[in-house]
């Protein structure tokens, strides 16, 4: 029963805390059952209602092999991400006593002279995935608001069915999508005005040859919409009609209620939502790949080719053939592994924060 | 009728005797870029000799280099040749057997050119080092003085993953160009000076067609698969060629001019002498031990390079590939039977 408060969920509050004795006598409250005809099922109230169950807990032979085979099961997913760390340390070795700490911050990738830097491809991986959160966050959150907010009834499962659909789509497809027809889109319709208003900014300089970090950033951007929007949806679905209904009720047009009441109250919940798109676009390696340019290079403008983790690792790894070019490559995957875990354990710090004295939405995840 | 009888007897014994004789299985894995010959290769031996049981994963010819010398597959594949220090590392016991051959092309798409464009060596190397920068450069137009060329920036597109044709087109550049040789070297993956990464031919294709002003490089089979545009290269004999599949055979039959039949087949045959080489020439290796312990699969080994440098050549052309040229043949065949179990060659006698 103590499985009941927050084992699946690392922080606290984001599911009510039940202690046993707490359930049992919340039960025994409402319901009276006679011990006589329920053994099993509920313990009889006793002095000791704790001791007791868990006397009781430790008879039967099936609960026990039950328990056992899920103990087992979940430290299998934890047992695997520890191999897998060793496996990438144990693989990266040689590279890592190369090239030392300086790997994540120098930045010349020359595997004919043996020396490997990984900024340019740690800052290409954040700065596509930081693009595509500003262009898919409000996007999704969009959708989300006007599905469960503002859309007719019968126009709602329709949307999401679609939005949703893209997740279906195989990233290749993203890919050559945004070769053929995002890049062709983007260097006649939206570069040149881009340039025209805000060529002065570092942002957008020098010269726009299609494959670039905003083909990128968009591609992940459409790649990550449906899963923000879907999740997001779920966790406003889940907001009690009561928010609104006392926003309302005090005076607030549907947008105020909508912003005052409804997304405050869920936004650990989209936190989350967004969390999860980001997980999934720090990843991306197909379609990435197929429209960022491939370029080993840092630059600050988002018209300039660049390079992500993923998509070196699967563009190179296969043909490594020096064995330091090959330990480069697992140092690569060691540090998108780290970061992805920096990145997550600071969304989980905070949406811990931001969920203080807020419950909902976090169930939704 | 009695000879029929004696046939069916024969043929009765064999098919008892073949499950004794046992299956051999070879595993293989590597390069990708002569996977299709191989796997055409080994479905047909494998029909004539049903005994024999090929397999070939395209995985790459560092993996290939990589699952060789751990042993994991009997025999590999690279599109690179094995660097000393490799081969040091599994004592030395290994032959690098060509088996055919293919080219790189440069291709292009400039907006209003649709003539056939030359390049020099110099100008690939410069373009491709990112000094020539417009495709209406004086060293462009002065080769090409038909072609109006427009004064479009040079978008340089190169191979984003470790591959074959990379190492064929940097090793050209090197030898063509110094300064290239010092800045970048040759290899699966180098240090490009300047463009964008296309992952595989198909990606640098694409980059090449959708971006005005684009230059790549591609395998000779899928740019005339897929029709694309590509250019005339000027050889060392200073004739401008067209890369076709005999032009490539030529290239090989220039390179061995100069080298004898010992010679390590580890060579490069870019920019090799002869006046209708093509000069971006690439081979590609099997890599087969010198010494194996299984007596079986090293003999079926064996005979089947064999057939496939012999009978099998036959198949290049239609797959896009350029036939090793005839003068090789006794060379690879002396090396053939050097492999040896126990100190015994496996194979002595050609099956011609």
């Amino acid at each position: 029963m103590r499985l009941r408060g927050g084992f699946f969920c690392a922080m606290p509050r984001c599911y009510r805390s039940v202690t046993d004795a707490e359930y049992v006598s919340d039960r025994m409250t409402t319901l009276p059952i006679h011990p006589a005809t329920t053994p099993h099922a509920v313990p009889a109230p006793a002095p000791t209602p704790q001791s007791e169950w868990r006397t009781l807990r430790g008879t039967n032979v099936g609960d026990r092999l039950y328990r056992a085979t899920l103990t087992a099961l979940a430290l299998v997913l934890p047992l695997l991400l520890v191999t897998l760390l060793a496996e990438l340390v144990v693989g990266a070795w040689p590279a890592i006593k190369r090239f030392g700490l300086p790997f994540v911050w120098t930045s010349v990738w020359d595997p004919v002279a043996g020396v490997f830097g990984a900024a340019p491809m740690i800052f290409g991986t954040l700065a596509s995935s930081l693009l595509a959160l500003l262009i898919a966050v409000p996007l999704a959150l969009g959708v989300a608001i006007y599905l469960t907010e503002f859309s007719p009834k019968w126009l709602r499962q329709p949307i999401a069915f679609l939005v949703e659909l893209l997740a279906a789509i195989p990233s290749v497809v993203y890919g050559l999508w945004g070769i053929f027809v995002l890049i062709p889109f983007l260097r006649s319709y939206v570069v040149p005005p881009l340039r025209a208003t805000l060529g002065w900014t570092p942002l957008f300089g020098g010269v726009f040859y299609g494959n670039s970090l905003l083909a990128g950033g968009i591609i992940l951007a459409i790649m990550i919409v449906p899963y923000i929007a879907a999740v997001s949806r779920e966790v406003l679905l889940a907001v009690p009609a009561s928010q609104r209904e006392a926003a309302l009720g005090m005076g607030a047009t549907r947008w105020e209620a909508v912003w005052t009441a409804v997304v405050p109250y869920g936004r650990a919940g989209l936190i989350g939502a967004v969390i999860l798109g980001l997980g999934r676009a720090l990843g991306e390696t197909m379609a990435v790949t197929m429209v960022i340019g491939n370029r080993h290079d840092i630059s600050l403008s988002v018209l300039q080719p660049a390079y992500t983790m993923a998509a070196a690792i699967a563009n190179e790894f296969s043909e490594a053939v020096s064995d330091l070019h090959l330990a480069a490559m697992f140092e690569v995957g060691l540090v998108l592994f780290v970061v992805t875990v920096i990145v997550n354990a600071c969304a989980r710090l905070l949406i811990w924060r931001v969920a203080r004295g807020t419950a909902v939405g976090s169930r939704a995840l | 009728m009695k000879h029929t009888k004696l046939a069916l007897l024969a043929s009765a014994a064999l098919a008892l005797a073949a499950p004794a004789a046992a299956q051999v299985k070879l595993n293989g894995a590597g390069a990708t870029f002569p996977n299709i010959i191989y796997q055409d290769w080994m479905l047909t031996y494998n029909k004539a000799h049903p005994d024999v049981q090929l397999n070939y994963q395209s995985i790459g010819s560092g993996g290939g280099i990589r699952q060789f010398s751990d042993g994991t597959v009997d025999f590999g594949g690279s599109d690179a040749p094995m660097s000393d220090s490799a081969i040091a590392a599994i004592q030395g016991n290994v032959l690098h057997i060509p088996t055919v051959l293919g080219a790189i092309v440069i291709t292009y798409s400039v907006p209003g050119v649709s003539q056939q464009l030359k390049f020099t060596p110099d100008l690939i190397a410069d373009i491709f080092l990112g000094k020539v920068t417009k495709w209406n450069d004086a060293r462009l137009t002065s080769v090409n003085p038909g072609a109006s060329l427009p004064a479009t920036d040079i978008v340089v597109v190169h191979r984003s993953d470790g591959s074959g044709t990379s190492y064929g087109f940097t090793d050209y550049l090197s030898k063509v160009s110094s300064d290239w040789a010092q800045k970048v070297g040759k290899g699966t993956s180098v240090n490009w000076p300047v463009g964008l990464g296309g992952k595989g031919n198909e990606g640098v294709a694409a980059t090449v067609n959708q971006t005005p002003g684009g230059i790549g490089y591609v395998e000779l089979a899928y740019a005339t698969s897929n029709k694309m545009a590509y250019g005339q290269v000027r050889n060392s004999a200073g004739k401008y060629i067209t890369p076709a599949l005999p032009s490539v055979t030529a290239a090989l039959a220039g390179a061995l001019k100069t080298l004898s039949p010992t010679t390590d087949f580890r060579i490069s045959i870019t920019n090799p002498d002869g006046a209708d080489a093509y000069p971006i020439a690439t081979m590609t290796w099997l890599l087969v031990h010198k010494t194996y312990s299984d007596i079986a699969k090293a003999r079926a080994l064996v005979q089947f390079i064999w057939w496939a440098e012999t009978d099998g050549q036959a198949r290049a052309n239609e797959l896009g590939y350029a036939a090793l040229p005839s003068q090789l043949r006794p060379w690879i065949e002396t090396r053939l039977k050097s492999i040896s179990v126990d100190g015994k060659p496996v194979w002595t006698t050609a099956a011609r």
